[in-house]
This record gives structure tokens, sequence and C-alpha cells, in this order.
């Protein structure tokens, strides 16, 4: 058995490639809606997180699970990773059922929230799901894994933007123990499986120092079923690659060597991840989203409120910060570049581009 | 954000199982499904005894896949805070109430190659679900379950029906002992070890499991208790600028709530460590009560969980 | 030669502690090279180092650095203790113990941590938890490092950078540590600036 899939492109979701040719970009309406993570003109982490409710209309916040005009295209890339490489998706073996709990809440957002292009049908464990832009129409039993092509996380999240993690919980900590990561800023799924909470974020600078850690662990641990939170991360890609792995470093890192004045704007990409975090109900694990949105310099700016705020963001960020993020050997060629859209006005409090 | 996200509930069934145990069925009031649950987790229940608001946490015993209903059960405690007999005398079926979403904080280690159940009276419920979902999904069990007489061992007759010589029962009455040592002593490795019961239990169940040299994350106990009693005291709340009374079957954390204080909260039994609250002064002595502080903590006097925990002397100031 | 101290480093890299004897209904004994000296002096700290050793299997092999310290331990008296040519071969036996184990058994490795690395791997593979696996450090501090690209792990790295034993790309090594692999993490230092590899440093002996 394997998953059939139709890529279907249309004028809504575009037909684009995120290696070789590169030809993705962001439609003028997708820049407006992308979600900029930056609410002031300095950045520090923290921990950030809000409860994942529904937000602005037509903005990346509106629906459990974002659908955006890059779905399909996306899901292709995805499944070219996969064909290379099966270890981006593993499944410890306790966490099936966390995968079938994942699979449940993705499938029932969607067919509520986006009816015109999912669909799912309950007959007891009996389940029918369409989804319509990769043109499957499938049938199977819940909680059945020899009803589907794949385990129940991989089969789903071949289906769903952003990478995702499923957390166990055990001796007062989480432990990553699966995942689809195929669109990672720079995390190796297959090495760090298995490892918790403190572990698999050790490599990140200063923030352990901060006890940001500590806190934001102590505040997962009590996530609630039905309440889910939500945060932002970011960092910096050359090129739209939504696959910056470890694995693959060695085919994408010297990117990082061909920028200059002339091509900043089209090839360097901020990277913003929203990570949705919900408690999973049957496993008691928590499912991290992790979406990616990429957008060029260029698009960017076309917001002069961004504009100016990411210019400055990039002058003054700690070195640690551009190092771990891997843009220290570029970042003042970056701040250059923006710095023409930097005139200096003060900028407005918070990430919306109008206000 | 107390509390999390509800679910309104109707009781539909209030069934007596025996002389101590009445059993409650819950179904959504709009006729809809309950979330899936995970076996050993629990739901905290709103009670309005009266005026008094009551919220007391209790296990989910219905099998964790049938979302049809949430089923409990509530032993009667004549001498407690009143939640039990509120439930016990005031409860019928049509009533509507109000329920948290299930918390797990009495989870199954999945990766257990065994899972081995020591239950004590009331102590059962959290296993009558993960037995459920165990044999759901195919993991290995054994359950151990201690009672005073067959007429107060609630739900022997169907565990051993269902699940056959997995199932043990043990009545003081007739002088049965658990032959724990034995037991412990004969558990492949890899096995994991789940006991709820009264606290007598607890303690002979930890001692025994640590003589024998099992492995501390493989020893798993149902830690939270009900609030207990306790004599009335007096406390400031820093950030409210209030200053209130706990009475003697009160809670800290019932009498902000009843102060109209919207502090946060999860499990209600010391476990959780939602509630937990920086102490600006303290003059006296804290009780603590929780399984949540540590022993630094407690013996510092700069923290407190108001959910459980009490307080002594001349004056306490927390900031909430 | 006693516990090793290594500096301090970031959350996911092993720390050791020292072998201190627990109540157990069995004690399994995990070592190489230098490591049966931890071996020796947890049993000098038992309270009764003679009934432990009727309760204790010890397995051991010599270290990746050449020391032999076989007649050490088998001069204890376990009730019985075994020496494999290699660590992949202790695995084996290794294996073949665990099938028989109980709750109440204690598990100290001590030695190199490829060793104790592959020793914890397979036990907690078993469902029991790793935090209760008491581990010391001694000896050789060369390391055990899967190669983030091609996968490949390789044994006893003493250089940083080093040549993938599998690939033959140059990698240079993270403290990141995976405790499913039993490995250090690998990266390739000239993925930016092709064919610019420092030279090899020798960071571990």
């Amino acid at each position: 058995m394997s998953l059939d899939v139709e890529y279907t492109f249309d004028e809504f979701f575009r037909d684009e490639t995120f290696v070789d040719d590169f030809t993705y970009r962001n439609s003028p309406a997708g820049i407006r809606r992308f979600p900029f993570p930056f609410d002031r003109d300095d950045y520090m982490y923290s921990v950030n997180m809000e409860p994942h409710v529904p937000g602005r209309k037509g903005s990346v916040f509106e629906k459990t699970f974002d659908v955006d005009e890059h779905y399909v295209s996306e899901m292709r890339d995805r499944a070219r990773v996969l064909a290379r490489d099966p270890l981006r998706c593993q499944s410890l073996p306790h966490m099936t059922l966390a995968g079938w709990d994942l699979l449940e809440l993705i499938m029932e957002s969607k067919a509520r929230e986006y009816p015109q292009w999912f669909s799912l049908e309950k007959n007891g464990n009996r389940w029918r799901w369409i989804n319509r832009p990769l043109g499957i129409d499938h049938t199977f039993t819940f909680l059945d894994e020899t009803t589907l092509p794949y385990g129940p996380m991989e089969y789903i999240t071949r289906q769903t933007q952003g990478d995702f993690t499923l957390q166990d919980e055990r001796e007062g900590t989480l432990w990553v123990d699966a995942g689809m990561v195929t669109t990672q800023a720079d995390w190796s799924l297959d090495f760090d499986i298995g490892m918790n909470f403190h572990e698999w974020h050790a490599p990140v600078p200063l923030a352990h120092e901060k006890g940001i850690f500590d806190r934001a662990l102590k505040f997962l641990l009590k996530l609630q079923h039905g309440a889910p939170v939500r945060r932002f991360n970011w960092t910096m890609t050359v090129n739209p690659l939504l696959d910056t792995a470890p694995e693959t470093y060695p085919e994408w890192g010297y990117m990082r060597t061909t920028l200059n004045q002339d091509n900043m704007g089209h090839m360097m990409h901020l990277r913003v991840e929203l990570q949705a975090l919900f408690r999973l109900p049957r496993s008691n694990a928590i499912a991290f989203s992790i979406r990616a949105y990429l957008g060029k310099f260029e698009e960017l700016v076309t917001i002069p409120k961004w504009g100016r705020r990411l210019h400055r963001v990039v002058r003054d960020i700690h070195p640690d910060l551009a190092a771990y993020k891997g843009f220290l050997r570029n970042r003042d060629e970056m701040a250059k570049w923006l710095s023409k859209y930097d005139d200096g006005a003060p900028t407005s409090a918070g990430w919306w581009p109008e206000d | 954000m107390s509390g999390g996200a509800k679910l309104n509930v109707r009781v539909a069934e209030v069934v007596k199982v025996n002389d101590l145990i009445t059993r409650f069925r819950f179904v959504a009031r709009d006729g809809g499904l309950l979330p899936a649950f995970s076996g050993g987790a629990h739901t905290v229940v709103e009670m309005d005894d009266h005026g008094t608001r009551r919220l007391n946490p209790y296990s989910l015993m219905s099998d964790p896949e049938d979302r049809s209903g949430y089923e409990i059960s509530v032993r009667r405690d004549d001498t407690g805070r009143g939640g039990s007999l509120y439930m016990h005398r005031h409860v019928k079926p049509g009533m509507d109430m109000v329920l948290s979403h299930p918390v797990n904080l009495f989870p199954l280690d999945n990766r257990a190659r065994k899972h081995l159940f020591i239950a004590g009276g009331i102590g059962i419920t959290p296993f009558l679900a993960m037995a459920h979902q165990l044999a759901r999904f195919g993991g290995r069990f054994e359950l151990h379950y201690a009672t005073r007489n067959p007429a107060l061992c609630a739900y022997g007759d169907s565990l051993t029906t269902r699940y056959g010589d997995r199932v043990h029962l043990y009545y003081d009455d007739n002088g049965d002992q658990m032959p724990l040592a034995a037991l412990l002593s004969r558990q492949p490795l890899g096995t994991h070890l789940y006991c709820c019961g009264p606290k007598g239990m607890l303690n002979w169940v930890r001692a025994t499991a640590s003589t024998a040299g099992w492995a501390d994350h493989a020893v798993h106990f149902e830690e939270f208790t009900a609030p207990g009693t306790g004599a009335p005291f007096t406390v400031e709340l820093a950030a409210s600028k209030k200053t209130i009374t706990v009475g003697t079957t009160q809670s800290l954390l019932e009498a902000m709530e009843a102060a109209g204080v919207d502090a946060p909260y999860l499990c209600r039994g010391g476990a959780c460590g939602q509630c937990e609250t920086d102490v600006v002064r303290c003059d006296g002595r804290i009780d603590h009560r929780d399984h949540w502080l540590t022993p630094e903590d407690m013996a510092s006097n700069t923290k407190i969980m108001p959910c459980v925990s009490r307080f002594e002397g001349k004056t306490l100031v927390i900031d909430r | 030669m006693t516990k090793t101290d290594f500096p301090p480093s970031i959350r996911s890299r092993p720390v050791y502690g020292e072998l201190a004897p627990r109540p157990g209904s069995f004690h399994l004994i995990v070592a190489d090279g230098e490591g049966a000296d931890a071996v020796a002096q947890l049993f000098a700290r038992a309270d009764d180092s003679k009934a432990m050793l009727a309760k204790s299997h010890i397995l051991y092999t010599a270290g990746p650095n050449g020391t032999d310290l076989w007649d050490r331990i088998e001069a204890l008296g376990a009730a019985q203790a075994q020496k494999a040519a290699s660590i992949p071969t202790l695995l084996f036996r290794l294996a073949r113990v665990l099938q028989d184990m109980q709750m109440g058994a204690q598990i100290y490795l001590t030695g190199t941590e490829g060793l104790i690395g592959q020793a914890e791997r397979d036990i907690m593979a078993l469902g029991f938890p790793h935090s209760d696996i008491q581990k010391e450090h001694r000896g050789s501090t060369v390391r055990r490092v899967q190669c983030v690209h091609c996968k490949g792990i390789t044994e006893n790295v003493r250089t940083d950078p080093f040549e993938c034993s599998h690939c033959g790309l140059h990698l240079f090594v993270r403290d990141h540590y995976s405790r499913r692999l039993a490995a250090f993490q690998g990266v390739n230092i000239d993925a930016e600036d092709k064919g610019q590899i420092p030279p090899a440093v020798e960071r571990f002996k």
C-alpha cells in the first residue's frame, strides 16, 4: 500500500521549488500575512508563549494549522526529501498512539477550518479522509496501523506543512521520541530523537544561562488538553531552502559564501518558525508543530516598518546568536543592504505591518 | 487561564457500587463526544455546594476510548471537607456540572516491558482506565488489589471477568497479605511499578521497592491527596491587596477564589505545581502538604502551594 | 587512575559519577580498561563485599588504549566474571545476561565512554530507566562519533577535526551526544569553505 498523491496547482496553490532553480516566492497577499517575528527593534530570547487561539482574520494565526499558497509545493518537497532520506521521519516504538492523537487533531482541525479542501467522515472508527489539493480520498480504521500506508504520524504529516515532533512526558521532563523533520533550521532528528528537553536544546547558546529552558519546560509540563500555546522562533536562510538539515549541510553550506549586495534581496530569507504546542489526549504526549515561513529580504522591505526594524535587529544582534543562527559571516553585508530601507524613523510597537 | 479549558457535562448515571463508593457517569451536554484521555488521568469536578464552590480531582476510570461519557467513583468520607458527601447526597442524574479537561499526573511509562499495578481500596480507579488502555493496545500488565472484604472490593468481579489471572485480589478481613517482596523479586528488567492507595500502602510499597533495589524511576505513585482540614488562619494577598481568612474545611486556594482572586491551579492536590506561589513574608510555620516543592523550598518558607498547604503563626504574606 | 574530570559543557554531554554499592538482588558490572580500578573500589566500599561478590556478574574487556587489568577483576572472585575480546563481543554477552535479569538488580558501568554508552543503550532498550544506571568514567577519553551526514560511526576518535571512516568527510567533533546512538556528533568542517580544513588537534587521549 502506498499513498497515491496527485499534486494539483491552481490560482491559489503555487507551483514552485525549494531546490535547484528556487522558484519559491510569496505573492503580495502572502507578504502581507508573513509572520514578521519582531515586535520591537531589538531581539533577545524570551519564553514568549501565548495561547494558540484564533488570531486576526487572514493572518497565519487564524487557523489551528495554517494552510497557505505554498501547501502543495511544500508537500511535494517533503516527499522529495523523504525519498532521499527516510531517517527524517522516525517514531520510537512507544509513540504510535501519540501519532494517532496527532492524526486525529490535524484531520479534525483541517476538516472543520478548511471544508473546501479537506473533509473527514466518521462511521465509528471507520474514517474517510479527503484531501482535495493532494488528490487523496482514503478510508481507513482509526487506531489500526495496518489500514494506513505509513505510520499515523507520517501519514498525516506528509499532508501538513511544517515539521512535527512528539514529546513523551516522563520523569518530570519531555522526551522528543518521534518526529517528521524536513523543514528544519539545522538540527538532526535522527541524532536528537530520544533526548530530553534540555538535551535537545543543549547546543543553543545563552538561553540556558538565562533559565529560558527551565521556565519553558515548567510551563509546558502544565500544558493542558484543549488549551494549546504558540511562540515564534526565527533564523536566516540563504535561498528558499526549506530543508536546511545538518545531513545535507555539505550541499547547501557553500551558499552562505555566495551573497553580495546585488543578490542579497533575492537570496537572503528571514525564516520564521511558528511553533504551536498541543497536549494530546490518549498518549498524554505533547505535539510541537514547527511551521517555517520564508520571506525574501526584498519582499519584507516592501513593508516600510519591517524594513526599518529588520535592519536594526540584524545590525545589533548579539554575535553568539548570529553565529548560532548561521549568519555571523554575512551579518555586516546584510545590515548594509538593509540600511537602505531604514531612514531612522521610529517604528510602532507590535509586528503587524500597518500598525 | 486558571484550570484551563472546561467541559460542560450532564450527570447521566449515579450508581451505588457498595456501602462506601458511588459511581457517576457524565456525558457532554451538547450530546457530542468528550475528548479521549490517557489511563491515569483525572478530572477536576466543580461543585456548587449550597454556595460553597468545591473543586475536587477524581481519577477517570472508564475506557479512555469511550468518548460517549466519563466515569468516576467517589468514596464517601464522613470526616472530610464535604466534597464526597456532596457528591453522594446531592448529585443526581440530569444535573448539569462542569469538569476540567483530563489531566494526567500518573501516566504509564509506555516503554515498559511490563506494568505492575498495586491498588488499595478506592485507589483502584486509575488502574481501571489503564487496564482498558493496555488491553486495547496490547500492553502486558498484572494487577494486585487489596480491600477490606469482598463487599467493599469495587469492580473486583468485573476485573477478574475481563482480565482473568492477571488480576489478584486480597481481603484484609480474611487475613490476606499481598506478597509484595516476593512479587517485586520476580519482575523482568524493564518492569514499571505503579501504586495508588491509602498513605500507609504507598509508604509500604515505597520502602519495600527501595529495599529490593528497584530503580527509582521505575516506581510511580499517584501522589495527589485531598487538601485535608486544619485550624483557620489569616493570609495577606500582596498583589490583590486583600486579607483573607481560610476556614477549617477550606483550602487557601479555595479561600482566595471565594474572595474573587483568580489564582492558577490544575490538580488541586499538591502534585502538579501550577499554583506555586511566592511567599513575601512569613512569621510562623507553613504546613507544607504538597509533593511539589523541594525540601529546600519548604525549609526556606519562600514558596507555598495554596491548594493543600496551611499556615500557623503570626503573619503570612503571599504574592497573589 | 581515578575518576576523570571533564570540563563543563553543554547539557547533552554525559556526566559521570562514582560507583557506589546499593542494595540489590543482583549486581551487573560492565567495565573496560582502567574501569577495573573503579570496580575494585566499588567492592572496597561495600559493607559486605563477600556477599555482594556472591551476587555479582562482571563483564570486562581491555580499553582502547590497550590497558588490560583483567587480573584485578579475576582476583575479586565474583560469582561470574568474563573477559571479552572486544567491546562488540562483550555486548553479545551482555544481551544474553540482560534477558534473564529482573528488577532489583543494580547496574554499574565504568571505563571509557564508548563502552559505557553502548552498554547503557542496550539496557535502556529494555525499558530500564537510564538514570538508574550508575556510571563512572575511567581511562581513555577517545570518542565514539557519528557522522551526521553518512550516519557512520567512527570509533576511538582522537583528533578534532578527523576524517569520517565511512564517507571520508572531514568532521569537527561536537559535545552534543545521543544516548540512543551512544555517540557524539560529527559535522563537516568545510561545508561552507570547501577544502579549508584546519590542522587536526589531539583533543581526546
